[in-house]
């Protein structure tokens, strides 16, 4: 025990000391401790995680249909799932879609979100705190708690957003039902989405803002750069770390919107054009019992998920290394 | 002192007059849907089917949380989002804890791949796995049990912990820790006494942040406790949209539901967000 006691201390102690404290056949000779540390985060990272991924793999690669219902195995099919979904026209709708919608979003939420920001420099005390106070109201709902909201405000005939664009002079908005057009429906997923995700970009790109020097700006208003050119040539550059990995986020957030679709469509209409990947995958599960197919478009998204989410891990890591 | 001077010659301009005007304006659209919520759940029913707003609650009433509270399943479905909560915040924080420590306080083979590891499966997204974890679940006859869903809630939240609290363990030197250790206690009596309270406020807001997680859970609520009597809370409030496409809803009754499911989370939310902001992005804004 004092041996392990005492070799801890060496490897807590900078890089330099590690090396000697490491030597082969202390660690041959039992687990060193912080490996015993790991050891509940990575079982249950393996039960809850780790078997599910390898399941999916595995099922990915086996074809579902009406026998395995009743018992019977699944056959393996190698890649057929994969090629299946590849030529699968309602396949690439659906993940045409999911991208238009990420990447509208994303880029919408991160506009405002910074124009925000700037807003909060830009104004007195009293107006920057009322806004950051409503922002952090918003952030703060629940996401099903804000659907049942939104959905009510949305309601065609007694919801508030027909009544108000219907006083516009020249716009009939009376009845309009907005979850029953496929495009009209991801506009309101959008807006809710957006709605949701701003504060978090505002906050995060006004306390990359607060940082920027007011003597770099002083000195640039002096040499006659207006406030849009300041904005373009020091501002934002000054604070593009910040966006990018806001971006990354936003991006792999806004795929994943299951809980927000479901919900509209509890409200709107189940059918196939309103589904993006998330819904999708259930109906394909939880609905057709297809777990070969799901499996392989969960795959997919994971693939997809994981290649966005290299950028934002590769930033987070640069920060680790240097406590 | 001279920025004082700068903001009063500014504050003159009329440009500045509009800019506060724009972000009153925009501080009231977004906060709209909150406060609609709240407007709307206190009043009656009658006065919402009128095709004009009503857009202040005065004679407003706390009837439709009477009635959205009347049939009990609001408590069954607290009772239940409340167990899973509270296991899994516990399960946690013990885990994410322990593995903090090691990857802040020792350098050891296999930390990066841990680390890399980590941030990787929190960005995975709850629909990219749900299918598998409900057949494994049910294949082990836990569909509709709290631990089965607490379970897969814990292996969710562990990762973001994991590196929120590794961010609060670096935040207190070791030197206090080796000086306590020169002054005769051993290493594990160190951390115990000296670092340890000093972690309290950390081992707080991750806390808050895992219950916040585990409490706001839809996705996987949804395959694994498909059974009514074990509605979370969030799968609970989705019932009255459900309800919604068989008969006329109740809104005031929908929002006061809403109301009782938004206010715990709004207060907990409140209290850790500075710190959730920075965890997401301190790498960035520090530079």
């Amino acid at each position: 025990m004092t041996d392990t006691i005492s070799r801890d201390v060496t490897a807590a102690a900078p890089a330099a000391t590690t090396k000697s404290a490491r030597t082969p056949d202390v660690t041959r000779r039992r687990i060193s401790v912080p490996h015993l540390l790991l050891i509940p985060a990575i079982a249950i990272l393996l039960i809850g995680m780790g078997y599910p991924l390898v399941w999916q793999i595995v099922t990915s690669m086996q074809e579902f249909g009406i026998q395995q219902q009743f018992g019977k195995p699944a056959d393996f099919v190698g890649l057929q799932n994969y090629l299946t979904l590849a030529t699968d026209p309602t396949m690439w709708q659906v993940v045409g879609r999911s991208l238009l919608f990420c990447f509208i979003t994303a880029a919408l939420t991160l506009i405002v979100g910074i124009l925000l920001a700037v807003l909060m420099t830009a104004v007195g005390r009293t107006a920057r705190l009322t806004l950051q106070i409503s922002l952090l109201l918003a952030w703060a709902m629940p996401v099903v708690a804000a659907m049942t909201v939104w959905i009510w405000l949305f309601d065609d005939r007694r919801g508030v957003v027909n009544y108000l664009l219907d006083m516009i002079p020249g716009v009939d908005m009376n009845r309009f039902s907005w979850l029953s057009n496929p495009l009209t429906f991801f506009i309101v997923a959008s807006v809710i989405v957006i709605w949701m995700s701003v504060p978090f970009v505002a906050f995060s790109a006004y306390a990359g803002l607060t940082q920027v020097s007011d003597e770099v700006l002083e000195a640039a208003q002096l040499d006659g750069a207006n406030g849009a050119k300041r904005l373009r040539y020091i501002i934002l550059p000054m604070i593009r770390p910040v966006i990018m990995i806001v971006l990354l986020l936003q991006l792999i957030w806004d795929l994943r919107v299951f809980t927000q679709i479901t919900m509209l469509q509890d409200a709107g209409s189940k059918a196939g054009e309103f589904d993006l990947l998330g819904t999708y995958i259930y109906k394909l599960g939880a609905g057709s019992q297809d777990f070969g197919m799901a499996s392989a478009v969960s795959i997919f998204v994971l693939a997809l998920t994981l290649a966005i989410s290299w950028f934002y891990v590769r930033s987070l890591l640069k920060e680790d290394e240097q406590p | 002192m001279t920025t004082t001077v700068a903001l009063r010659t500014r504050r003159l301009r009329p440009g500045r007059i509009v800019l506060t005007i724009l972000a009153f304006a925009i501080a009231l659209a977004w906060v709209f849907p909150v406060y609609w919520m709240l407007n709307s759940s206190l009043l009656p029913n009658r006065t919402l089917q009128s095709f004009i707003p009503t857009f202040v609650p005065f004679g407003g009433s706390f009837a439709n949380y009477a009635n959205a509270l009347e049939d009990g399943s609001f408590y069954s479905a607290l009772g239940i989002s409340l167990s899973v909560t509270l296991i899994a915040v516990f399960f946690c924080l013990l885990f994410a804890f322990l593995a903090a420590v090691a990857i802040s306080r020792f350098r050891f083979k296999g930390r990066k791949t841990f680390v890399v590891a980590v941030l990787l499966v929190q960005m995975l997204p709850a629909e990219g796995l749900f299918i598998a974890q409900y057949k494994m679940v049910s294949s082990v006859g836990l569909l509709n049990s709290v631990i089965g869903i607490s379970i897969i809630y814990i292996a969710a939240v562990v990762p973001f912990t994991v590196w929120m609290l590794r961010g609060f363990v670096a935040g207190i030197p070791a030197d206090l820790e080796e000086a306590a250790m020169v002054d005769g206690l051993s290493r594990t009596q160190a951390f115990m006494r000296i670092t340890f309270p000093l972690l309290a406020p950390g081992l707080v807001a991750s806390g808050v942040f895992a219950f916040l997680q585990a409490w706001n859970e839809f996705t996987v609520a949804l395959v694994l406790l498909p059974a009514e009597q074990m509605h979370t809370l969030p799968l609970w409030l989705r019932g009255f949209i459900q309800a919604s496409a068989t008969r006329e809803t109740d809104w005031g009754q929908v929002m006061a539901a809403s109301t009782l499911v938004a206010v715990p989370v709004i207060v907990f939310f409140l209290i850790v967000q500075g710190r959730m902001t920075s965890g997401l992005v301190s790498g960035a804004v520090k530079g």
